[in-house]
């Protein structure tokens, strides 16, 4: 017997790694790369005159901030400028074989778009606070979807049926809101209706394998013809007691409502907005540091270990996609308990693939996930704002504004990133 | 605790995996239950760890008929199991591993993370495992890995261990020492069912030996039953544990390699810089632990790999750098490691699967439509040659014994002209029958003249087979020695050691 072996050190790695040359994606400099010439371009191409004001606090703050102004071309050559100097440092780094630091992605960002708005509203005021409360408006539901997203394919089921369960969540906050009187009894009866197309994802998928792609898409397809034909024949008649359903009203808090810039954008909300914090929070708080996250991780990476240690597979994928069903249905009762008063046919536009694309780019983490879908909300709201201050850019361009983000966004900007190992694999025992 | 299986059977559809098969395990006792791939042992155990149910018999401990409807029954009343295929979660630490299932948990069902930690590091003090708690599984080399899964079983009070093949995946090192874990918690009282098809780990642990074939219960064996003993009783009739080869007729240099090196996709290394030679009508075998560069090895030859840099040439020809097709087109022929998942394809017949890699021309392609008859008659030859049990040439691959399904792809390779073979565990998951057959195979295409170049982690295999030894560890050549090294220095070498008269 040789006890050399157990001695605790030096340990051999495991696997087949010796040594690790380190990969940095070109991706991120070119693409840094790509945006200042193009902001260039632009500058050079179609040059503006006057002056462009950013309005950094709404009306009614108890303390406000000074409006800033510029000029729109020293303004947007300065940030250009910047915007090169970064792309630079990317460069550098990259050069060094260091990947590009996070202040550098942030940096950039910031001052591409701020360069980008300072040409396009030109002789014009650029509401900061109204365009950052909108992304927030606007990324509501993409977060709810998003935060399902995760939940799901954490635990082993990819759910393509987001957009389905915001749009049968909307529908039912509508019908119910309206008949109850009650937002809260709308909201509940979304969350019910987001569970309920889990149920029929989870019985196709979980119990009868059938490949969770094809039938998140058809539940999708189920869905907007369900909601569809319902509306015409059911709502759109009786649109006075079955489609009017009662606003959330506005909460602003005390004290945090009233902090500069960010009071307005985060604190002057609807209670479902709150509940939204307190869901990312949850969620990211339990998926790590509880016995039930730790179960959920545990049945998406490995379910057969799962199993020999006792934990009901597919027991614990039901109620997790329940759940977040229930979460995604709430962010579809955002489009008609605050966003408009009533059901439309097909009115979440395709959010849900967008929140899929979030669950991607946040690379399966609840809080970045959240981020990526600020990010995509951002995006539909500069395409609003600009074209309500009649930039240069034709709007049909900037309609496909956040859907080239998110192209970019899943396909460039997301490093190595690692799916749950179970990922959309249907438990099977032998 | 004493485990008593009493007349289990298992059937799945016809097929009776378990057949009355009976067995006892008394505390401070290692029984060896030892059969050949496919004899029903992990089945048996499936059913002692409820994740199978029996159709007859029962489990009894201490006296008790226990009732398992999964696996959280079966490690309540006292079970645990080592798996074959070490049921860890590669992402997770060593202490989330050992508390899943069984969580310490404090408000509202908050991970007790430290509780869990402790746990780890007192279980692996007692036993001298030194595993970090806070280590991530996947980093982890796999003998640490399988300490994880003993500590796992030791914290749920597990009396009654399994341990289903624990030495497929270890250096003969880390065998060592898990005997020497064994014996320890044969002392601690524990009872120890261990299962394998290894006769030397048999011999050296075991206090009673169970053999069983096909299914039954064939017999037992004392622990001092010679090795011809126990493996004729395992496969039924007497075994040749040894392959007879001539001496080998050396030609000239027939596959150059130099400083080859691999990377994936990631940056991460696989091959460092490996240069090696194999002459015409000689066995060169790779010895190594699995995941030393072997798989990369194999793989670059044939193609299969992006990023390749160095040079492999055979007869001269350069191969780095062409496709798969031109080096198959060189004369390669390639017995891949996963046969099922790369060696065949699973929904074909035995005869499309016989034409694989001939699915461009001649013979068995004309004008662009197959030429059925031409195949047919080849594949019925084939079968009869190879020997491949099976009911015709159209019976799909997948219905196949894993022997069948080798010998399959050994006769497709083998029966083109071949100027280099390539094969990677051309015996894994094999019965005894077939490694005979396959290993005269491959001898017989040494002494054809044909350079031959054999991956196995199979010390055993590498003894039998190769005039010359390489050893890769993590990507490098540790040493080349002649075949009849001593295993020990073999051994010593998988670690990455070189013995001082060995040169690299």
């Amino acid at each position: 017997m040789s006890t050399t072996g157990l001695s605790p050190a030096p340990v051999p790695t495991a696997g087949p790694t010796i040594d690790t040359v380190p990969v940095v994606s070109r991706k991120t400099p070119i693409i840094f790369g790509v945006l200042t010439l193009a902001l260039v371009l632009i500058l050079l191409l179609e040059g503006q005159s006057g002056e462009t004001t950013f309005r950094l606090a709404a009306r009614t703050d108890f303390a406000t901030l000074p409006e800033l102004t510029v000029p729109s071309m020293g303004g947007a050559w300065a940030l250009a400028v910047a915007c090169a100097l970064l792309t630079a440092e990317s460069v550098r780094r990259y050069a060094g074989r260091r990947r590009t630091a996070a202040w550098v992605l942030v940096a950039f960002a910031v001052a591409w778009m701020a360069g980008f708005l300072t040409w396009a509203a030109a002789g014009e005021t650029v509401p900061v606070v109204g365009l950052l409360a909108g992304s927030i408006a606007l990324a509501v539901p993409l977060v709810f979807g998003a935060l399902g997203g995760v939940l799901g394919e954490r635990a082993g089921v990819v759910n393509i049926a987001i957009d389905g369960q915001l749009l049968l969540g909307a529908f039912a906050a509508a019908l119910v809101g309206s008949l109850t009187g009650s937002p809260w009894a709308g909201l509940v009866a979304a969350m019910v209706a987001g569970a309920l197309v889990a149920v029929v994802l989870g019985l196709f998928a979980i119990t009868y394998f059938v490949d969770q792609v094809i039938v998140g898409v058809v539940l999708n397809v189920l869905v907007i013809g369900l909601t569809s034909f319902l509306f015409s024949q059911v709502l759109a008649p009786n649109a006075a007691s079955l489609n009017t359903p009662p606003r959330f009203p506005r909460i602003p808090i005390p004290v945090l409502g009233d902090i500069p810039l960010v009071g307005p954008v985060f604190f002057r909300q609807t209670a479902v907005v709150y509940l939204l914090y307190i869901a990312v929070a949850l969620v990211s708080y339990a998926l790590y540091r509880t016995r039930w996250g730790l179960r959920v991780r545990a049945v998406g990476e490995h379910p057969k270990a799962a199993d020999t240690v006792g934990i009901k597979v597919n027991r614990t994928r039901y109620r997790t996609i329940l759940l977040a069903g229930a979460i995604a249905g709430m962010g579809g009762a955002f489009y008609t308990l605050v966003s408009v008063p009533q059901f439309n046919r097909e009115m979440t536009g395709g959010a849900g693939y967008i929140a899929l694309a979030a669950v991607i780019f946040g690379k399966w983490d609840p809080i970045r996930a959240t981020m990526a879908a600020l990010l995509f909300g951002f995006a539909s709201n500069l395409q609003g704002v600009l074209a309500v201050l009649g930039s240069p850019v034709p709007s049909q361009f900037m309609l496909m504004l956040p859907y080239v983000i998110t192209i970019f966004a899943v396909a460039g900007l997301v490093g190595r990133s690692r799916p749950p190992a179970a990922d959309g694999v249907p438990y099977q025992k032998e | 605790m004493k485990l008593v299986l009493r007349n289990i059977t298992k059937r799945f559809g016809s097929l009776v995996a378990n057949d009355s098969i009976s067995l006892e395990v008394s505390p401070g006792e290692v029984h060896c239950l030892l059969g050949e791939n496919g004899a029903g042992k992990s089945t048996l155990m499936n059913v002692l760890y409820g994740l199978y149910q029996a159709d007859e018999g029962e489990i009894v401990l201490d006296g008790e008929v226990q009732h398992f409807l999964g696996p959280g029954d079966a490690m309540a009343a006292g079970i645990g199991m080592v798996h074959q295929h070490f049921m860890l979660i590669p992402v997770f630490t060593v202490a989330e591993n050992v508390m899943l299932g069984n969580e310490s948990t404090g408000f509202a069902g908050t991970l007790d993370l430290d509780a869990a930690r402790g746990r780890v590091r007192e279980i692996s003090e007692r036993f001298g495992f030194h595993v970090d708690p806070d280590a991530l599984v996947e980093e982890l080399p796999v003998g640490v890995q399988q300490r994880v899964e003993i500590i796992k079983a030791l914290s749920r009070d597990a009396q009654v261990l399994v341990f289903d093949e624990p030495t497929a995946v270890l250096t003969p090192q880390e065998t060592d020492e898990l005997m020497e874990i064994m014996r320890q918690l044969k002392e601690a009282g524990k009872a120890i069912v261990f299962i394998t098809h290894k006769l030397r780990e048999v011999r050296e642990v075991a206090d009673r030996i169970t053999v069983i074939r096909l299914g039954k219960v064939v017999g037992e064996a004392e622990p001092t039953a010679s090795n011809a003993e126990l493996a004729s009783l395992m496969v039924g009739r007497p075994v040749e544990l040894v392959v007879h080869k001539d001496e080998p007729r050396l030609g000239d240099d027939a596959l150059v390699v130099k400083d080859l090196h691999v990377r994936d996709a990631l940056g991460h290394v696989h091959l460092d810089g490996i240069s090696f030679t194999i002459r015409a009508g000689e066995v060169l075998c790779v010895a190594g632990v699995q995941g030393n560069g072997q798989t990369e090895l194999t793989e670059a030859i044939l193609g299969l790999q992006e990023h390749v840099e160095g040079s492999v040439t055979l007869d001269g020809r350069q191969l780095v750098g062409r496709s798969v097709r031109q080096v198959l087109d060189a004369g390669v022929g390639f017995i891949p490691e996963d046969r099922q998942a790369d060696g065949l394809v699973g929904g074909f017949s035995i005869a499309e699967n016989l034409m694989l890699n001939r699915s461009f021309r001649s013979p068995f392609v004309r004008g662009g439509s197959l030429r059925v008859d031409a195949l047919e008659e080849f594949a019925e030859r084939k079968l009869e040659e190879y020997d491949v049990r099976a009911p015709d040439i159209h019976t799909r691959a997948s219905k196949l014994s894993g022997g069948n399904q080798q010998k399959v792809v050994v006769a497709r390779e083998l029966s083109r002209d071949l100027r280099l073979l390539v094969a990677a565990q051309p015996t894994r998951g094999v019965d005894v029958g077939s490694i005979e057959f396959i290993h005269k195979q491959v001898i017989a295409t040494r002494d054809s003249g044909i350079p031959v170049l054999v991956v196995s982690t199979e010390l055993d295999e590498v003894v039998a087979l190769a005039d010359r030894i390489m050893v890769l560890y993590r990507g490098q050549v540790v040493g080349i020695v002649p075949g009849a090294t001593p295993r020990e220095t073999l051994g010593l070498m998988m670690t990455g050691e070189r013995p001082k008269d060995v040169v690299a």
